[in-house]
């Protein structure tokens, strides 16, 4: 169950989306964020579906894998589906008791479906073509600029890193202690909810108390080793931009003028 | 009252890029009060073979009884394994999560539904079995005591299940010297008094010589060698080809007799290897 998330891991294949700045693919992500949001019409989200699945197979990741990550989130998916069909005013097309489905609500709630799709399996791409290191330094950059108005562009970075580094770590210690309690006669999978959330207490507290352990073993091992922020910081790697860089970049712009284009004339 | 496993397979992450099988076509028995040892290197197997044995993992293929009940079809109510196979794991103080050490070894006997009465007895006697003093410790917070302490609390809130097979993963890891030697005097002395099937996984061939009296070496998923720790370690030149090695005393007898100081060779322990040198001595003193 645990395995299935895959948002916040790397996949390393060498293609040429994972070589690309990372600056670049960040921008490329908020613009496809921006364009998911400006999308009016299911034509448009054909166009968006090209795009994903162009980008997924120039990556090489399995296609599979990536429609793996969208598992555990297909309850939030189904809710907002439902809501939405129930919640919407417009023309009934059938009715029980209070709830009426109108034609309006199932297609704004197959809208809503599919963007959040879109939105998990666009983004997941970029966490799972860059690694951590490289993504943290494209923000960093980013936020750079920001450093004079007291945005703290490193300590925002690294704490990202760090966040992102811990994920498959928790995840390992979530099932190990789910294991060892479950080997006490712990139930995690039946009774009711109260029951349920109950039965999570020993699996939480010892999480948190490693969590914390965790993170004192690691401020300590970051003092030791000197570190103290970001001032007069120097890295071994320089961020460049290449002319593949700016023809992404051309072609995203494109799309997204597209998109907008769309959503003014139609 | 017996474990038997049959052609067992585990493949983690099937037909995916990070594929990787786990376990290859192990089969082996291990009979009711047995006490055995299982070794090999990290990824070699072992935690995925325990983890088996109370249906936390479900195997691939293959079949594994406990108690000529085959744990692996799916009618099978897993509460009822749990309570006859304890399994405690790696680093098993990193699960205590009560406020009390008599709530956290009460956690396991609560869960099989026994009564009040019942769960202080077994509490008390399973405190008693790792020798931590009911009275004083049973209202402190486990958080409060120190690290070999706190796997005795761990430990014992297994043994509060009173399961037929106890099956120890690494049991003395991280601990000093001290701290090993009286959980793995208190494993043996449970060992005897209360008779149970035990299965010890660790990396040091000497706490293994010293306890079993059956050793099973795995090797990339495979068992490569199982036997009594005499015959397993005469077979020093396979277990090194595995990153495995033999006592250190049995080191020393081998490096003696290359010397042509004829000596006893399936030595296991430090006390057996002084009579035979002192036996030695003397024969030569006399001559």
């Amino acid at each position: 169950m645990l395995k299935d998330i895959t948002i916040g891991q790397y996949y390393p294949t060498g293609s040429f989306i994972h070589e690309l700045d990372p600056r670049t693919k960040i921008l490329i992500t908020f613009a496809y964020i921006v364009g998911l949001f400006i999308v009016s019409n299911f034509a448009a989200y054909g166009l968006v579906a090209i795009f994903v699945l162009g980008c997924i197979l120039v990556s090489k990741i399995p296609l599979k894998y990536m429609l793996k990550g969208l598992k555990p989130l297909r309850v939030i998916i189904i809710i907002t589906f439902v809501i939405n069909i129930f919640m919407t005013a417009g023309t009934i097309i059938y009715s029980l008791g209070p709830l009426s489905i109108t034609m309006e609500g199932l297609y704004q709630g197959t809208f809503m479906a599919l963007r959040l799709m879109f939105l998990v399996v666009g983004t997941s791409l970029l966490t799972l073509t860059t690694s951590p290191i490289a993504l943290t330094d494209g923000i960093e950059n980013l936020l750079n600029p920001l450093k004079p108005i007291g945005i703290p562009a490193h300590e925002l970075a690294m704490m990202m890193t760090i966040a992102l580094r811990f994920i498959p770590t928790l995840l390992e210690e979530t099932d190990k202690i789910m294991k060892a309690q479950m080997a006490r006669g712990a139930d995690f999978e039946s009774g009711n909810i109260i029951n349920r959330a109950k039965s999570l207490v020993p699996l939480l507290v010892p999480l948190f108390i490693s969590a914390f352990r965790r993170a004192d073993e690691l401020a300590m091992a970051m003092e030791a080793r000197c570190y103290r922020g970001g001032d007069n910081r120097t890295r071994m790697k320089q961020l460049k931009m290449e002319k593949k860089d700016f023809t992404s970049m051309l072609t995203v712009g494109v799309l997204l003028a597209i998109l907008i284009y769309i959503r003014i004339s139609f | 009252m017996s474990i038997k496993i049959e052609n067992l397979t585990h493949v983690y992450n099937p037909n995916s890029p990070f594929q990787t099988i786990a376990l290859d076509d192990i089969s082996f028995e291990i009979k009711d009060g047995e006490f055995v040892g299982l070794i090999g290197h990290t990824g070699s197997g072992k935690s995925t073979l325990i983890q088996h044995l109370n249906g936390l993992l479900k195997p691939t293929s293959g079949k594994i009884f406990i108690n000529d009940v085959n744990i692996a079809a799916k009618e099978v109510k897993l509460g009822d394994i749990r309570k006859n196979v304890g399994l405690v794991f790696q680093y098993p103080e990193h699960q205590l999560f009560e406020e009390t050490v008599y709530k956290d070894i009460a956690f396991g006997p609560a869960n099989l539904g026994l009564s009040g009465e019942d769960i202080v007895t077994r509490v008390r006697e399973s405190m008693d079995l790792v020798k931590l003093p009911f009275e004083l410790l049973k209202d402190r917070s486990p958080f409060e005591l120190s690290g070999g302490q706190r796997r005795r609390v761990a430990i014992a809130g297994v043994l509060a299940m009173k399961p037929d097979f106890l099956v120890l993963d690494e049991p003395t890891a991280g601990l000093d010297p001290k701290g090993r030697d009286e959980i793995l005097e208190q494993i043996k002395n449970l060992h005897q008094q209360v008779k149970n099937t035990v299965i010890l996984v660790s990396h040091s061939m000497e706490d293994i010589a010293k306890l079993v009296d059956r050793i099973i070496v795995m090797h990339r998923g495979k068992v490569s060698l199982m036997g009594s720790p005499r015959e397993v370690f005469k077979e020093v030149e396979v277990l090194e080809s595995i990153g495995l090695g033999i006592p250190q005393i049995t080191y020393l007898m081998k490096k003696l007799k290359e010397n042509n100081i004829n000596l006893k060779q399936d030595i296991l322990t430090i006390e057996e290897a002084k009579e035979e040198i002192i036996k030695w001595i003397r024969g030569n003193s006399n001559a």
